[in-house]
């Protein structure tokens, strides 16, 4: 195969329970502050109206919503608010959603009870199917490439952009606007994990620790603009950052669990290290998937050593999880933009609530405070973003900031 | 069911129009439906809410036929007589 073509970030966006915008979900987890009220990660601040019209508010699931407005962001901050820079069928849109329109399924549903199956509302479909965050998004900004939603729970964010990697690499778009949304915070869906079992039970979002007791959900969006790096460069775009790698496996072990070893995940991190041609020894950071599970954060630690070998004590390691909870199929979407940030901004923000190590878990997990950010060795940092779900989806991205 | 009358229907037909998004000044007896911005999708929503009601039964094809807001109402008037 030729020299793969090189797949640059030209903008970033969120909407996050930190704040409406990327610059709070970077500057406001370095900082220290955690978004997690009451159990959960709530998008308090987020005011549809003041970026959807009367006609989108009604058209667009919360989901939807929360996609469109990450987009907007990163379109914006990409330079192409006004005029789209390529074929606009060259240019791509995947996003990824664990769950869709959740509350537009609920509604309805009390709506056929209560008044009959006719009375069903004809946007009921186009508003909870999970790929209407990526029309939304396509429509909005007349996006004419390949066009899809990513299923894959915790790791569609991920997968998302690791599908509009490949997409770019391979010479099927020139451009790609790939991210994740999720909006989940309704009774049901708060029903439905605590019917698993996978909730905190003291409502504390704290990966790695000795004492943590399960997951806290969160809700957003988070979106990027890729671009293929000539032609990024041609048109005279501010590079904020490359993805450099792409690699995915599955357990194939157990609908929740997941795979103790950390084999299958730890292939994942080294198939998206070959693919940005690096070893571990150019890794400065790992943006854990981190949920504050038992499992997932023992199995996670394990995958890492696996991948990165001797390297891997030497590595700080946190998740972003800890200030926002988990944003399920936003979440692979929102911590590469949360991993870009700290690779520009050469500042590792912390695992909030990382007190009390566990024995058995012995990395890096910046407790306390942020802290600089070192280049491992020259040159723009890169980073790892992992995303692991429920399934067994198993999603590692290999991020560079800019130089 | 008891007579609706025309300014009845009106008015509640530009106050559904008016929910889906235009401003309501725009919303006119010779207003299309282009040029409000209203589509396919809302009008099988006024058809329901017409037909929750009115037990007026508004099909596709009977909503192909409408260009304006009149169209609309005329339509409604005269099936809910």
């Amino acid at each position: 195969m030729p020299d793969k073509r090189r797949v640059v970030i030209t903008g970033i966006g969120a909407v996050t329970p930190l704040g409406v915008g990327a610059r709070p979900l970077h500057l406001e987890w370095a900082a220290g502050v955690c978004a997690i009220e009451d159990g959960a990660g709530r998008c308090s601040s987020f005011e549809p109206r003041d970026f959807l019209s009367v006609k989108e508010m009604r058209r667009l699931d919360r989901v939807a919503q929360f996609a469109v407005v990450a987009a907007d962001e990163a379109v914006r901050q990409a330079g192409w608010a006004d005029e789209l820079p390529y074929d606009p069928m060259r240019i791509g849109c995947v996003i990824a959603t664990g769950i869709g329109g959740i509350s537009t399924v609920e509604s309805n549903h009390d709506v056929m009870r209560e008044r009959g199956a006719s009375m069903v509302s004809p946007l009921g479909i186009p508003m909870y199917m999970p790929n209407a965050p990526a029309a939304a998004v396509s429509m909005r900004h007349k996006l004419q490439g390949q066009m899809y939603g990513v299923v894959s729970a915790c790791s569609g964010g991920a997968h998302a952009i690791g599908s509009a990697l490949r997409m770019i690499q391979y010479g099927d778009a020139d451009a790609v606007v790939a991210g994740g949304a999720e909006a989940t915070l309704t009774e049901f869906g708060f029903a439905c994990f605590n019917a698993l079992q996978a909730l905190s039970e003291t409502g504390v979002s704290r990966p790695f620790d000795a004492r943590r007791d399960g997951f806290v959900m969160g809700e957003g969006g988070g979106v990027v603009v890729l671009e293929e790096e000539s032609a990024a460069r041609a048109r005279g775009a501010t590079i904020l950052g490359e993805v450099a790698g792409y690699g995915s496996t599955a357990d194939a072990h157990h609908l929740t669990a997941p795979e103790p070893t950390g084999r299958p995940a730890s292939r994942a991190i080294t198939l998206a290290l070959a693919d940005a041609g690096l070893t571990p020894a150019a890794i400065s950071y790992v943006n854990a998937h981190g949920t504050s599970t038992q499992l997932n954060d023992a199995a996670e630690t394990a995958a890492l050593k696996l991948a990165l070998g001797e390297r891997a004590a030497a590595i700080p390691v946190s998740s972003t999880k800890s200030a926002i909870g988990h944003l399920l199929g936003a979440a692979g979407a929102v911590e590469a933009v949360a991993t870009v940030q700290a690779l520009n901004a050469r500042l590792i923000p912390p695992t909030l609530g990382y007190e009390v190590p566990d024995p058995g878990l012995d990395l890096d997990y910046v407790p306390g405070v942020a802290r600089p950010l070192v280049p491992a060795n020259g040159g723009p940092p890169a980073a790892v973003s992992n995303s692991f779900a429920f399934g067994g989806h198993n999603v590692a991205l290999v991020i560079k900031g800019a130089g | 069911m008891a007579t609706v009358t025309k300014e009845q229907v009106q008015e509640r037909v530009v106050e559904v129009l008016a929910s889906f998004g235009p401003d309501a000044s725009a919303i006119t007896q010779e207003a299309t439906f282009e040029e409000l911005d209203v589509d396919s999708l809302d009008l099988v929503e006024l058809a329901q809410i017409v037909e929750d009601e009115y037990g007026v039964v508004l099909k596709g094809e009977d909503m192909k036929e409408l260009k304006t807001v009149g169209d609309a109402v005329e339509l409604i008037t005269s099936r809910a007589g």
